[in-house]
């Protein structure tokens, strides 16, 4: 009978520990230091080294320690890795250093807060916080109402932004900085339009809101406009299809399981699948099928390289170039002049690579043929230019008018976009 | 003389099993490349080192002191009730549901609060009801009906936050709208600590320590759980005891949800129970169902909880690591348990 009972308790401590493991956070491998992104010609720099014999020999000044909150795996090759690159570009362009924590969400760290794990950045010593997601939205103003000397940034989000929709005045100490990957997209899409030879080009979408509704809608702008005018196909034949799997990478049994959804796709004659989650299901179901003699291809996203995960079949990335905003802002805090803000850059078209100065771009991928990297380079050249592709005459995915004739969206009208464009087929709004 | 000696045998084999579980986390830090010591050190830190800290750990123990105090109801009455995730979530979600309903309207917002929380516990224990139901009506072993009402009451938040409820125009994984500062539950200045709300969990498990201990009704109950087919023969109706301890228990667990709303988190997140119910059975059975200890360990789980947030920022360690001290603590315990046993009956 006992030994009964201690069979039961163990069978039952099994199955906790298994829903717990189930529910805890997966095993980050021991951190190795990433690749350096390519920067050859600045070695990582220590404290300023007394450069030239004359001075005075300085005791190297503290480094400024700044805290990254992320909110998901710092190596998942996608928006996480983007940020802590950029952290480590500040690491590398002044005397500072990053404390990070990543996979900071609901599913992976239970019972926390974003704003709580910043504070226990700061009692390791960070003086500036840097949240990394959307939907640290709220518990960065907690933050920020708690700490209102603490410098911050909400990386894409808009509570500081005057024109826009939820500005809190009251927030100080409060910047916003988002990239315009509007343009990254709309290279992109023109890319995947030149490259499907279908005519069916997928988008794995995260969850709904704002800012992915209109990345999307950017996507379809960018390919309608090379399938028409450089291939000169009737955008009638071009299909654009979004699945949103519910959150910006899987969790099993809350998302939609994103390789299911990749297979979907390539099973339903959609030859080139474009990413808009954090992670790189597309990149490797379109490599599998590829490997088994299907023709079709993948567009990652965030991070400049995320060909890397499977670039035979890697058309090129939109990525996002964190960087040069937190190396600013770290710099204008220590000079002052730090005060709430909303930002939202796009490409430096003199040369959208530019690691120093430009904050969106899109590295092409050897999937993308010779000729269609040329009209690729054509088409930035053209975005470089002037050409604005969010203007009328453009309607909403239910018909009804979004852009009259002529008419040219405000920043307002993209950020906030209510649904999705009209012939991109998908949901727009959670149901 | 006898019983003292028994006692420090018992210590004994207590302490053997810390030293045990201690040996075995250690194991594991060690093969993640870190000295174990330092380790510790970062866990006391992140869990002790501020004033904040220590006030994040005590928002925490709230839950899992509610959680485990109403399981030790269930076990009592010989009851597996791991559907208690599933209440706590029932609990957020009727809160969430009535400070919704109610936010514009002219009551009070203290009064409104008050309803919401006892929405909050009646949700926790219907849906505990549920799972009672399935089991003495409808033969479903309460731990795989539980386990499946945990993964409909999971899903039921994701659809809430992200259909109904959502914010206005957007869905986002941060939650519904967050209530205004009228409907939280007051804190203490500079902390997220609500004074309320640790007192609700001090009464709650001073109330099951004497439900359990000092009535006739906890006496039953026990009988229930020891020889149900016994009890019933002495005229106890066994089936209607195990369906009020499930209430009993779900209201708890529901108090714990509907806290976890009016004072941490003023919103409904997804995952709003933060495993406190699974971590509640860990405890549990790592106490023996003996409430006097139930305080104490959980205040132990939670801080190992918080403070293992330290452990990636300082040294790169997964914070999972807190798990793996808790699962081997309570497998030690258990193991140890079993060692005695046979070592005593020899």
């Amino acid at each position: 009978m006992k030994s009964k009972l201690v069979w039961q308790l163990f069978a039952l401590v099994m199955i906790v520990s298994l829903a717990l493991a189930a529910c805890a956070p997966a095993a980050t491998p021991a951190p190795e230091q990433p690749a350096q992104p390519a920067e050859p010609t600045k070695a990582p720099e220590q404290p300023a080294q007394p450069a030239e014999p004359t001075k005075a020999p300085e005791q190297p000044a503290e480094p400024f320690v700044f805290g990254m909150v992320m909110v998901g795996p710092y190596n998942d090759n996608g928006w996480n890795t983007a940020h802590y690159v950029a952290g480590q570009y500040v690491e590398r362009k002044m005397n500072a250093k990053m404390l990070y924590i990543d996979k900071v969400n609901p599913a992976d760290r239970p019972g926390t807060t974003p704003a709580q794990i910043a504070e226990q950045l700061l009692s390791q010593g960070a003086k500036f916080i840097i949240f990394n997601s959307d939907d640290m939205k709220d518990s960065s103003v907690d933050f920020n109402k708690a700490h209102p000397d603490v410098p911050m940034i909400h990386a894409s989000g808009d509570y500081a932004w005057k024109e826009g929709k939820v500005y809190k005045p009251e927030l100080k100490n409060y910047v916003n900085v988002m990239g315009r990957m509007e343009y990254g997209k709309m290279i992109a899409g023109c890319a995947a339009a030149l490259t499907t030879q279908t005519g069916k080009i997928g988008y794995l979408g995260p969850l709904i809101n704002d800012e992915t509704r209109r990345l999307v809608a950017s996507a379809y702008l960018g390919a309608k406009y090379c399938w028409t005018n450089y291939l000169g196909k009737d955008p009638k034949d071009l299909q654009f299809k979004v699945t949103w799997i519910g959150f910006w990478f899987n969790i099993p049994g809350v998302t939609s399981d994103p390789t299911q959804v990749a297979n979907d796709f390539f099973n339903s004659g959609y030859d080139v699948l474009m990413s808009g989650i954090d992670t790189p299901e597309a990149q490797t179901e379109a490599k599998k099928q590829a490997d088994a003699g299907k023709k079709v291809w993948a567009v990652p996203y965030d991070y400049e390289k995320a060909c890397d995960v499977a670039p035979s079949i890697c058309v090129g990335v939109p990525y996002f170039n964190w960087g040069p905003f937190y190396l600013r802002w770290i710099q204008a805090y220590l000079d002052g002049k730090y005060e709430s803000a909303f930002e939202w850059y796009g490409p430096d078209w003199k040369d959208i690579n530019n690691p120093d100065t430009s904050y969106v771009s899109f590295v092409k991928g050897p999937a993308l043929s010779e000729e269609n990297s040329k009209l690729v380079d054509k088409f930035i050249g053209e975005l470089g230019g002037g050409l604005n592709l969010w203007k009328g005459p453009l309607n909403l995915q239910d018909g009804t008018q979004y852009l009259k004739d002529g008419e040219e969206a405000t920043d307002q009208q993209i950020w906030y976009l209510p649904q999705l464009l009209e012939g991109i087929e998908g949901q727009s709004v959670q149901q | 003389m006898q019983h003292n000696e028994k006692r420090w045998q018992n210590l004994g084999f207590q302490l053997g099993a810390v030293v045990l579980a201690l040996l075995l986390t250690s194991l594991v830090i060690l093969a993640a490349g870190a000295p174990p010591l330092d380790a510790y050190k970062q866990l006391l830190k992140g869990a002790f080192g501020t004033k904040m800290n220590v006030a994040d750990t005590v928002v925490a123990w709230v839950p899992l002191l509610l959680a485990t105090s109403g399981l030790l109801v269930t076990f009592a009455a010989g009851l597996w009730n791991i559907g208690v995730e599933g209440q706590i979530i029932l609990g957020s979600i009727f809160t969430t549901g009535v400070l919704k309903l109610l936010q514009d309207s002219p009551l009070p917002p203290a009064f409104i609060i008050v309803l919401a929380v006892l929405g909050g516990m009646l949700g926790g224990g219907l849906w505990a009801v549920l799972a009672g139901v399935l089991k003495t009506f409808g033969g479903v072993n309460e731990i795989f009906g539980g386990l499946g009402l945990n993964f409909i009451a999971t899903s039921m938040t994701i659809w809430l936050i992200f259909g109904p409820w959502k914010r206005p125009g957007v869905g986002s994984m941060s939650g519904t709208e967050p209530f205004p500062e009228s409907l939280w539950l007051p804190t203490l200045p500079g902390l997220r600590l609500s004074i309320w709300a640790v007192m609700l969990g001090i009464i709650a498990l001073v109330v099951i320590y004497f439900l359990l201990q000092g009535t006739y009704f906890g006496l039953k109950l026990k009988a229930v759980g020891n020889n149900p087919r016994a009890a019933f023969l002495l005229g106890i109706p066994t089936w209607q005891y195990m369906l009020l301890s499930f209430f009993l228990c779900g209201l708890f667990a529901g108090l714990a949800g509907s806290l976890q709303v009016v004072a941490v988190y003023h919103r409904l997140i997804p995952s709003i129970s933060s495993g406190y119910g699974y971590l509640g059975l860990m405890v549990a059975m790592l106490i023996n169902y003996q409430a006097f200890w139930v305080a104490p360990v959980a205040f132990f789980f939670v801080a190992l909880n918080i403070g293992s947030i330290q452990l990636p920022i300082a040294l790169k360690l997964d914070s999972s690591l807190s798990g793996v001290i808790q699962g081997s603590l309570v497998l030690a315990v258990l193991v140890v348990e079993g060692i005695r046993h046979r070592l005593l009956r020899k």
